[in-house]
């Protein structure tokens, strides 16, 4: 006999499929022959737990069947927790781990934060670099030679002024008014401004407001004589977000023209009397006019930040009408400032209008 | 304390996997045994797991015919289950239970330690057949477990006849046998 016949036989033994006679013969045969006994005893085992298996897995359908059964009748309650019990169950269930979740927490970010305060450098406070234009002692030196000279040659003994710093201011009225910053004339004992030509004109400051950092200052030299109209209007409104703009001043000796535009509605640190203006500026701009393409003065330049370049702050033009405001109410003789509302180069190249507007822009130096 | 009929009539009901039984004994324990868990840092699924382990363990002392019951049937099932939990809760390590020391409960660990042998031979055999691949799995399943005679295998897999699926099978159940014994020597 083949072996799958002689399994299929012991097949049929075990599952009693036999003939009488048949299962005589074959129960004999397993007596003789230990290799169909041990076959069949084997086969008997698995078959048994062949069979158990199937059993159970059927019990386990049947357990699931009436589970789900059970459940839909509503005679357990295997519902899914709602609402409030089940928040209560999930406390309960989690307290403890939440606890522990909770203080480790807690403990890692205090010693992370303890660490890094003490490992970590102290951050480079942002600082604010006010645009004072300090002039070379060389300069000074040539200034004072020159001035002795001047003096030796008109032989008139007014008392010298030295001039340490500076920056620009600009003409808000033909009378004399110039706007700059307070910065700039901060503690100053003498103040002069200059004209891009080179004329010098004693000057005092009228004005001051720190926190908006203007200054007003009026020139009392006689030898000034009221200007001509001002070209450029002082704007009310704050210009938009990249509107093209540009400025005048004073970096060195000579004016400098410099462009950009309105990078930010806010200035240093969200200040919101400023913005931010992206511009090359350097010592000696404080105090410049920011001008938009109209010619109309939408800002005064007062400072960057230290460690940025390429961008610098410029105080909102509408200050410029708030410091003239108070500076009527407290003093009535000047109730005839005018500021110039309209631009009369609108629409003039951009070279013509530096060109008119450069006579309006000083240099403004101080000594303190 | 002599269990009472109704007990025994389930018992015998459940060995031969009778619907109404099991429905029965269902009914009558789960609701205790999930509040068991839930009570003790469980889930409504651990619940369920629980009480059909439970259930199982009932059904094989049911099936060996030499189940002795000593008690009522849900003080059984209660012991059988709150042991089952405690176990898992020791294997995943959350705390023990607390909240019992009412109840009645009897000792089971006996059972439980024969239960979990067959679980392991169970749990052998069905990796056994499921090493088998296919179509040797379906063809063995369909002939020991299911029943289905071999004429209806043959129709149901595609043979031409019954002797090439008896042939087929043959291969199947020496490889699964050969797989079978050698886990199942090496268990004992």
């Amino acid at each position: 006999m083949e072996d799958i016949q002689i399994l299929e036989t012991v097949e049929r033994y075990i599952r009693g499929e036999m003939r009488p006679d048949e299962r005589v013969y074959f129960e004999q045969l397993r007596k003789s022959n230990p290799e169909i006994d041990q076959l069949v005893v084997e086969h008997t085992l698995f078959i048994h737990k062949m069979n158990e298996m199937g059993e159970l897995r059927k019990y386990k359908t049947s357990l699931n069947d009436v589970h789900t059964g059970l459940s839909e009748k509503g005679l357990i309650n295997s519902e899914r927790l709602k609402g409030k019990a089940k928040v209560i169950y999930l406390w309960n269930r989690y307290k403890r781990v939440a606890a522990i979740a909770a203080s480790i927490a807690g403990i890692t970010t205090l010693t992370i934060s303890a660490l890094v305060w003490y490992v970590s450098p102290k951050p480079p406070t942002d600082k604010i670099e006010l645009l004072d234009r300090k002039i070379r002692e060389q300069q000074n030196k040539t200034y004072q030679l020159s001035k002795e000279i001047d003096n030796v040659k008109s032989k008139v003994t007014e008392p010298e002024v030295n001039y340490k710093t500076g920056g620009s201011g600009f003409i808000i009225d033909v009378k004399g008014y110039l706007v700059t910053n307070h910065h700039v004339v901060e503690g100053a004992k003498f103040i002069a401004v200059e004209t891009h030509k080179g004329e010098e004109f004693k000057a005092k400051v009228v004005f001051e407001d720190k926190t908006r950092d203007i200054a007003i200052l009026k020139i009392t030299d006689d030898s000034f004589k009221p200007l001509s109209s001002i070209p450029y209007a002082i704007n009310k409104s704050s210009a938009d977000l990249a509107a093209p703009i540009f400025t005048l001043g004073y970096p060195r000796n000579e004016i400098v023209y410099g462009q950009g535009y309105l990078s930010a509605k806010t200035g240093f640190q969200g200040d919101t009397l400023s913005c931010q203006i992206e511009v090359a500026a350097n010592s000696g701009n404080s105090g410049s006019p920011i001008l938009n393409k109209y010619g109309e003065v939408i800002g005064v330049l007062n400072g960057r930040q230290t460690n940025a370049e390429g961008f610098a702050f410029a105080i909102h033009s509408k200050y410029i009408y708030t410091a003239i405001e108070e500076l009527k109410k407290k003093d009535t003789s000047y109730n005839r400032i005018k500021l110039p509302a309209t631009s009369s180069i609108k629409n003039a190249e951009r070279e013509q209008q530096v060109k008119k507007i450069e006579n309006f822009v000083f240099m403004v130096k101080v000594n303190r | 304390m002599n269990p009472d009929i109704k007990d025994q009539d389930l018992l015998k009901g459940l060995a031969l996997n009778d619907k109404k039984a099991v429905e029965t004994i269902y009914r009558d324990n789960y609701n205790m045994v999930q509040s068991l868990v839930i009570n003790n840092n469980g889930t409504v699924q651990e619940a369920k797991d629980v009480f059909q382990e439970g259930m199982i363990v009932l059904f094989e002392k049911a099936r060996s015919g030499s189940f002795e019951l000593n008690c009522q049937l849900k003080t059984y099932i209660y012991s059988v289950c709150r042991r089952i939990w405690l176990k898992r809760l020791q294997q995943i390590n959350r705390f023990s239970i607390e909240a019992d020391s009412m109840a009645e409960v009897v000792p089971v660990e006996e059972d439980l330690e024969e239960h979990e042998k067959k679980d392991q031979e169970f749990k052998m055999l069905e990796k056994a057949i499921g090493n088998l691949g296919e179509p040797c799995k379906s063809l063995i399943e369909a002939f020991y477990i299911q029943k289905k005679n071999m004429q209806d295998i043959a129709g149901q897999f595609g043979y031409t006849n019954a002797d090439n699926a008896k042939n087929q099978k043959y291969k199947c159940l020496m490889r699964l046998k050969k797989i079978f014994f050698a886990q199942y020597k090496n268990g004992k």
